[in-house]
């Protein structure tokens, strides 16, 4: 059975949103994504789905603050603490069970709300090997980017035109936070952070809201849904303890692509994949995401982002949305936008940032630091 | 949706267990349970964790913490959370892992870890109100359930008694569980009027201990069951799962129509009309007394009002016509949130796989049905299975 993504709802990403609660954010994508798909949440939904975390929430329990401002009360809803890619493919299994017809999926960020956040990130740590150690959780992230750039002989100026291309695609999506027109040389002379990253190689975090409906094939003809069809997912994780993980070769990304690409039936992705979205919370991981993806080859990735493959207009769109980087870092929401912009996409609804032609799309996701998981979804239109 | 079977479990002792980390018991139930479906990792495609709040274990993304002892390492892993009805919910999770057809061997693992909470996880609690309209009062869990359960008692004319009773049943029941923290032969009804009052009226006896612990079963597709010659198996038969408004002042608390729904879609799908002639026993959420009673009435296995009634007259004893909670529940076996899967998953799998040893229901069983409640008195996870 096919299952399709038939709604998709954003609200813009802002870096503070002091005039709507996280409960207004949701009520918007949702509202926004049931609009596009056509369906009244009360009677055409059979189940919702959210992605989220207590400790980024602020609450004990926060499935309990879920079901009002989705329309989910008293039908069938659960919490996955995970990304929002993992909470589509737990509707992706719902439906292909045949118990649901049309599951939606939620994932949002209010960290303008958080005022600790590393704090937050350091009680992720292990706490007896690692939170003693007192470092800046997002250590990991710099000493990561300097595995994989001695492993894999990229040069620094690579990351520095990660930042550059999605910050100025930012300039073309409207719901963007960050969109800048940046050079590498500002890149390059930024604060030193966490080392070699600077601080344009993070990006900042960003308020808001995706909603996607999914149905299946049946249902989706029910509803005149003009459908992109979820052709494969897959997610993974590596080791949870910083001792034991593969440093540079993001082993979670790899896992979970090849699972995507065997339930979508895609042996060769650099040359069946025409767009990627992937996670570049910090510059260097969108590089070694491409890599894990087999959408470039090991340690190329950097010279062909310099080369600028990458572009909107280049070999391989990536990120056209402005990514993280340019939209802004919105926590478990992250691959739920990267899946909803590669959707718009195959749709052609991406407005000013559309490229032409594209057929196959991939989504990509990381659970930010201190995880080694991920998860990956393949779209497509057409058979 | 292809036919998914329960084929082996494993939960550890539930105790105050500061000597050991989250991912050690996980490890424990998880070993377990392979070890009785006779598998090892290499079978696993697929790896659900269920566990509640973070704040309980004091680590956040409590699930990529406990990831490699619940033996996700390098595979597809994922936590599910409902507050308390992670319980069941967690195994519905698990089951469409399987049904869709994307796994043929899923392993659920659920943790709690709660001691590590000081000076009581109670204080958890405190952050699981709504900021701005509860947050203020200072409630916490116990004297928000005894409005429900005085609710309860005002409506349909309970006396204390009765619900007390149930209590000592299941306390009486632990007595033969090999995990049982409060199990206890000579506890009288006497005994739980005579407790302590937190707030009335719920007593100290009335509610399930704070525990540490972990449970885990294995679920697998019709075919690998086959394929593997697996004797022990008892079908997932019907799952559901239903959330109600986060608004709990505004509604009735005489009744769980949550439940109601969440037992309603379980029974469509597993085919059942008439839960009370269809359904051989039930492993009911029980963290304080009075929701098994409660619970038993949104599982539509006793009228508005009547369950009360049923275990006054023994109906629901381990040898009654409907035995409920013959694991000793979490009553008797104790309380780590989420790990109570091993009394209601793992006690269904052991009972229709006559396992369950000093706690086998004396007749023979088809039909079980286990649910958990959770959230803000909001959660109803349901799963029906069979021999």
């Amino acid at each position: 059975m096919r299952v399709g993504i038939i709604g998709v709802g954003m609200t813009a990403f802002r870096p503070a949103t002091p005039e709507y609660s996280w409960k207004e954010l949701m009520f918007e994508g949702a509202s926004r994504a049931y609009a596009d798909a056509g369906v009244d949440p009360r009677t055409d939904v059979d189940s919702f789905i959210t992605c989220a975390e207590d400790y980024y929430e602020g609450f004990g329990i926060f499935d309990e603050f879920v079901p009002d401002q989705l329309g989910a009360a008293l039908r069938p809803t659960c919490t996955v603490s995970g990304d929002g890619l993992q909470g589509l493919a737990n509707a992706f299994m719902q439906i292909e069970t045949g118990l649901v017809d049309v599951a939606v999926v939620e994932a949002h960020s209010k960290a303008s709300d958080i005022v600790t956040l590393e704090g937050v990130i350091e009680h992720a740590l292990d706490p007896v090997w690692n939170k003693p150690l007192g470092a800046h959780p997002f250590v990991i992230a710099g000493l990561e980017a300097d595995a994989y750039l001695r492993a894999t002989k990229t040069p620094r100026r690579a990351l520095a035109a990660v930042v550059r291309k999605n910050r100025q695609n930012a300039l073309t999506n409207p719901l963007a936070a960050y969109a800048a027109k940046i050079e590498i040389d500002e890149v390059l002379g930024s604060d030193e952070r966490f080392a070699p990253l600077r601080s344009l190689d993070i990006a900042n975090s960003a308020d808001g809201c995706v909603v996607l409906v999914l149905a299946s094939e049946t249902a989706a003809t029910k509803l005149h849904a003009n459908p992109v069809w979820i052709r494969g997912v897959g997610w993974a994780s590596d080791s949870p303890s910083l001792e034991t993980r593969d440093w540079a070769g993001g082993e979670y990304a790899r896992l979970a692509a090849a699972m995507a690409y065997r339930l979508a039936k895609i042996r060769r992705p650099s040359t069946e994949i025409d767009l990627a979205e992937v996670d570049d919370r910090f510059s260097f991981k969108e590089l070694l995401h491409l890599e894990a993806l087999g959408l470039a080859k090991k340690g190329e990735a950097g010279k062909r982002a310099l080369r600028g493959d990458y572009g909107a207009d280049g070999s391989l769109p990536v990120n056209v949305s402005g990514g993280s980087l340019g939209c802004g870092n919105v926590f478990e929401a992250t691959g739920l936008h990267r899946a909803a912009e590669v959707a718009l996409q195959l749709r052609g609804d991406a407005g000013m940032h559309q490229v032409d032609g594209v057929q196959v799309g991939v989504a990509q996701s990381w659970r930010f630091v201190p995880s080694a998981t991920g998860a990956v979804a393949v779209l497509g239109v057409g058979r | 949706m292809r036919k998914v079977g329960v084929i082996g479990a494993g939960m550890t002792l539930f105790r105050r267990r500061l000597q050991e980390t989250g991912k050690e018991m996980c490890f424990e139930a998880t070993k377990m349970a392979l070890d009785s479906a006779g598998l090892t990792r290499a079978d696993v495609d697929t790896v659900v964790c269920g566990t509640a709040p973070d704040a309980f274990d004091g680590v956040a993304m409590k699930g990529e913490y406990l990831l490699d002892g619940c033996g996700g390492y390098r595979k597809p892993y994922t936590r599910v959370f409902t507050g308390g009805g992670t319980g069941v919910f967690s195994t519905i999770a698990g089951w469409w892992h399987v049904a869709s057809g994307l796994a043929d061997v899923a392993l659920v693992v659920n943790e709690e870890k709660m001691s590590s909470c000081q000076p009581h996880p109670q204080s958890v609690f405190a952050h699981i109100w709504d900021p701005i309209l509860d947050r203020p009062l200072k409630p916490n869990l116990v004297w928000i359930f005894a409005m429900e359960m005085n609710r309860y008692m005002t409506v349909y004319g309970v006396k204390k008694e009765d619900i007390a009773r149930v209590a000592v049943k299941n306390k009486r029941n632990a007595v033969g569980h090999p995990c049982a923290q409060l199990a206890d032969p000579n506890i009288t009804v006497d005994d739980v009027l005579n407790s302590e009052v937190m707030a009335w009226p719920v007593q100290r006896l009335d509610i399930s201990p704070p525990s540490d612990g972990a449970s885990a079963v294995v679920l697998a597709s019709e075919d690998f069951i086959r394929k593997r010659r697996i004797k022990d198996r008892a079908w997932i038969s019907g799952v559901g799962w239903c959330i109600d408004s986060t608004m709990w002042t505004d509604r009735d608390l005489v009744f769980p129509e949550y439940v109601a729904r969440a037992a309603k879609m379980a029974y469509k799908m597993a085919k059942i009309d008439e839960p009370r002639r269809q359904i051989d026993f039930a492993e009911p959420y029980d963290p304080f007394d009075y929701k098994e009673l409660h619970h038993l009435e949104g599982l539509l296995l006793a009228d508005k009002g009547e369950a009360p009634v049923l275990t006054r007259e023994g109906v629901t004893e381990r040898d009654g016509k409907m035995p409920v909670c013959p694991s000793g529940g979490l009553l008797g076996v104790g309380n780590p949130i989420a790990a109570t899967m091993g009394m209601k998953i793992g006690e269904l799998f052991w009972q229709l796989t006559g396992q369950a040893g000093k706690r086998q229901i004396p007749r023979e069983v088809h039909t079980g049905v286990s649910q958990a409640w959770g959230d803000l008195m909001q959660y109803g996870s349901v799963v029906v299975m069979r021999a």
